[in-house]
């Protein structure tokens, strides 16, 4: 069903655009054709959108405008297609958009990009009105043939039917007959009670070549006369190459050239080990640049600094400075680290660039950007750059960036085949864009059990100005505020402000979870504190300010009776909830943990209760929520990326630690059954562990932590009844 | 200074000439373009490139060749028949347990050797097993849940028994 070859070469634009004209009357999402020359076309395709071929065999061919990165993607949208075309699901073949904004541009962003866990957010309409659109042509198809109202015609599993009169007719069979025909702009959409597909925990598609090997993610691409490479770049950000003696290198058998840039250097062999022996065996001086004398301390000063300075309000509600002057007031501070992403696959690109045309093999969750990029570098125009977009062995946010097809082009352009650029796992974690430090300070007072005064300064790195500056508008981040200026507490004066503070050295980028991720943290951090300082219990201190959250007051409700919230546990252990309402997503996640007298954490339980609207494949959603808290747990417990002389310090699994299988929890993950629009769900596990676990170590110990990674020192000895 | 190995690999022999040192992953990977076994640290960290050695589970990127030389090295590809797939990889579709895939490999052939040596594993015999293969998309509870599968799997393949969808 997945068809790898045509993955690896997907249809450019122009072949697209030709496959559209034989077809009567097709339009290819604003490109509408002259209908003469549709008219006089031969119809051996069925292409009715951008989306969907069939041809008269009766092969249909779902085309994924979203990158598969484990996410199940692939399976989702062809889900949602094949519902609305109501194709025999077991039969159709799935397809890699090529690089293409006007056809494949996520409707949220603009252009083709797969992130932000809205994959299914922003194409549920778009591609119903695909699969229903092309439903209807063939549905008229038929009548048309049986001279028969159309609405008295029904479609299941790829077949016409005529109940009437007994007769049927395949999609394959109407292929030649939807010459002339127009679709419609707004073709009616099936009641969610009608659905086939959607709802039902079809198995991924992707998942047979995944356990057999034959599945091709972007390293494993091989043209025919590769050459193999691995590269390193400046271990200080910014610095550039000074002096290389490659005379030992060059020596040695197998290396074939050593390409030294402006900033890196890589050594191309005939295969992979020759090329990473030559590169132990260079001699380089960097040019370490102005960030030479950088440590982590200098990047804590600068941000602390920052978040004590005036920020932009991103929102205010009533009088918030009035509210915080009268009683108690309550603050704390809690700080994010620097975070790699550690993508199983490594970073890698595979370029054979020729004096007129680039071929480019690579995983990337930014598709045209990795051919604009290549463009710009070569000179050559976009239709000469050819980008098989391949599975990518995780992406969590590092695919968004183009750093890895920038480097593999510029070596490229000094090797004379095509060539392979593996980055080594040190490089990888040394040479990352990672999920920037956050410090975020908080205030508020308190009456009758309630929060009257709410004050929220996010500080720290835009991401959004760098990546999609037309979103950095009048100085506010909306990924650095997501989840905190749309707090779902009902408080009725606050402010959020945010200080944009762009970090020394350390380029910076989006991370799974991103910004919801701190402002989470903080929030449901703050909201335990404060529960405590007004004596209330943690979840009846929430649920009692959710007025205006029915939808999260009811996960709330569902998470606590599911975990048992209020049942006493041994001594040494404690629950924690957190809420939130990022990516579209209402969750409410318990965490149950135990500490020992050493400090050491054993996460034993986590239940959410996940209210994401209409759920496509439920076992894809129950099988990212369970991913992203173990994403989350890995960084609670270890996450850290520090800098020392301006290099990273961390290089390696060994000391940039993963969860590990058996120290997994058990996890229960509890789907509301709702009727509303999907929501996202990729990313939101992540952003729920470590409040979570966090208030639980709390509920154990007694020891409130600001700070990730969770400093066991911090824990280390207390004595708890 | 390169010499020249005898490599049997899912059943076939290769002559392969290559620097002693050269990890059995670069041969595997780059001259008989087995992509089964992934590159994930290079330092036997991940797990992502796990073969089979005489049914041994080994990390194919810090095994030099010259040790692999002569002996059965198995692959991800050679674990099922041509036409069947080896019941560890049903269990695993079975169980849906793959996100971005990439640690996969490894996850199945080290429960596949595993399986071998413990048939009736506890829950946390395999979690010990497969302590040290590296998952970032958070899979842990599909694969947990997929090696426990696989072990009834075998058990029924053994009695000589047809799994129905129901008993898998």
């Amino acid at each position: 069903m997945f068809d790898a070859t045509a993955t690896r070469a997907g249809p450019t634009r122009r072949t697209f655009l030709k496959a559209g004209a034989a077809v009567g009357g097709a339009f290819l999402l604003g490109f509408h054709l002259p209908s003469a020359m549709a008219a006089n076309a031969e119809t051996t395709v069925f292409a009715p959108n951008a989306f969907i071929r069939i041809d008269r065999q009766g092969k249909v061919t779902l085309i994924m405008p979203q990158v598969e990165m484990g996410q199940g993607i692939y399976t989702t949208v062809a889900m949602i297609l094949a519902e609305e075309l109501d194709a025999a699901f077991d039969q159709v073949v799935l397809e890699a958009a090529p690089p293409n904004d006007a056809l494949y541009a996520n409707p949220t962003f603009r252009i083709q990009v797969t992130g932000n866990s809205n994959s299914v957010r922003a194409f549920w309409l778009p591609l119903r009105k695909a699969g229903a659109a092309a439903r209807a042509l063939l549905v008229e198809a038929s009548a048309r043939i049986w001279q028969v109202d159309p609405a008295t015609c029904r479609t299941d599993s790829g077949e016409v039917f005529h109940d009437a009169s007994g007769r049927k007719a395949s999609y394959a069979a109407l292929v030649e007959h939807t010459a002339g025909l127009t679709a419609p702009a707004d073709p009616p959409l099936k009641s969610t009670a009608n659905f086939k597909l959607i709802g039902q925990s079809l198995k991924r598609l992707d998942t047979p070549d995944k356990v057999n090997g034959k599945v091709i993610y972007g390293i494993d691409a091989m043209p025919p006369g590769v050459t193999f490479a691995t590269l390193a770049a400046c271990p200080v950000f910014g610095g550039k190459v000074g002096h290389v003696d490659d005379s030992k290198a060059k020596s040695l058998p197998g290396v074939r050239q050593i390409v030294v840039l402006d900033d890196l250097v890589a050594v191309v062999g005939d295969h992979m080990w020759a090329a990473r022996q030559g590169l132990e065996a260079l001699k380089i001086t960097w040019v370490e640049g102005p960030n030479a004398a950088v440590s982590s301390d200098d990047v804590w000063k600068q941000l602390r600094a920052a978040s004590e300075k005036e920020g932009v309000t991103a929102r205010s509600v009533g009088d918030a400075t009035g509210a915080l002057s009268k009683g108690e007031l309550i603050e704390a501070a809690y700080e994010l680290p620097f975070l790699a992403h550690a993508t199983m696959e490594p970073m890698n690109c595979t370029v054979h660039l020729t004096a007129d045309s680039c071929e480019i093999w690579v995983g990337s969750q930014v598709l045209s950007r990795a051919q604009a990029v290549a463009a710009k570098i070569t000179g050559l125009p976009l239709e000469k750059i050819t980008v098989h977009n391949l599975l990518i062995g995780g992406g969590f946010g590092r695919r968004l960036e183009v750093d890895h097809i920038d480097k593999a082009v510029r070596i490229a352009q000094q090797v004379a085949a095509p060539v392979k650029v593996v980055w080594t796992r040190e490089e990888d974690i040394r040479h990352d864009v990672y999920r920037p430090v956050y410090r975020d300070r908080l205030s508020a007072t308190l009456s009758g059990g309630r929060i009257v005064g709410w004050k929220h300064r996010i500080t720290g790195s835009s991401i959004i100005a760098r990546w999609l500056p037309p979103a950095f508008q009048k100085g506010i981040d909306i990924d650095a505020i997501d989840s905190a200026a749309d707090i779902p507490y009902d408080i009725p004066n606050l402010s959020v402000d945010y200080v944009r503070d762009e970090p020394p050295a350390m380029p910076t980028g989006f991370w799974r979870g991103v910004g919801p991720n701190n402002n989470v943290f903080a929030i449901e951090s703050f909201m335990d504190e404060l529960a405590r300082k007004a004596g209330k219990d943690p979840v009846a201190f929430r649920r009692d300010m959710l007025g205006k959250a029915p939808r999260l007051q009811a996960v709330l409700d569902l998470a606590a009776a599911k975990a048992g919230w209020g049942n006493p546990l041994p001594p040494r252990m404690g629950r924690g909830i957190a809420l939130q309402t990022s990516f579209g997503s209402y969750i409410a996640t318990v965490a149950e943990a135990e500490v020992d007298e050493a400090g050491e954490i054993r996460v034993r339980r986590i239940v959410s209760a996940v209210d994401t609207g209409i759920v496509v494949n439920p076992d894809t959603v129950v099988a990212q929520v369970q991913g992203g808290l173990i994403f989350g747990l890995t960084a609670a417990l270890y996450g850290e990326i520090t800098i020392d002389r301006g290099r990273v310090q961390q290089s390696n699994f060994h000391d940039y630690r993963m969860l590990r299988i058996d120290q997994t929890p058990a996890i229960e993950v509890h789907l509301i059954k709702s009727g509303e629009a999907p929501g996202g769900i990729g990313e939101t596990g992540t952003t729920a562990a470590p409040p979570a676990l966090g208030n639980a170590i709390f509920a154990a110990t007694g020891v409130r932590l600001r700070r990730l990674p969770i400093d066991r020192s911090l824990l280390a000895g207390r004595k708890v009844g | 200074m390169e010499r020249t190995f005898e490599l049997r690999v899912n059943g076939r022999i290769h002559a392969i000439t290559a620097d002693p040192a050269t990890p059995l992953l670069y041969i595997l990977r780059n001259d008989l373009a087995l992509n089964g076994p992934k590159f994930g640290c290079g330092l036997g960290e991940c797990g992502a490139c796990t073969v089979l050695i005489e049914g041994m589970a080994a990390r194919a990127c810090v095994i030099p060749v010259s040790g692999a030389a002569g002996r059965e090295v198995t692959t991800l590809e050679g674990l099922g028949g041509a036409r069947s797939l080896h019941p560890v990889q049903q269990a695993f579709i079975d169980e849906q347990a793959a996100q971005c895939g990439y640690c996969v490999n490894g996850m199945i052939m080290t429960a596949k050797a595993f399986l071998d040596r413990i048939a009736h594993p506890s829950e946390a015999q395999i979690r010990d097993a497969l302590r040290y293969n590296l998952c970032r998309c958070g899979t842990h509870v599909e694969i947990l849940r997929a090696v426990q599968r696989a072990a009834r799997l075998l058990d029924m393949a053994d009695a000589g028994a047809e799994p129905t969808e129901a008993e898998r």
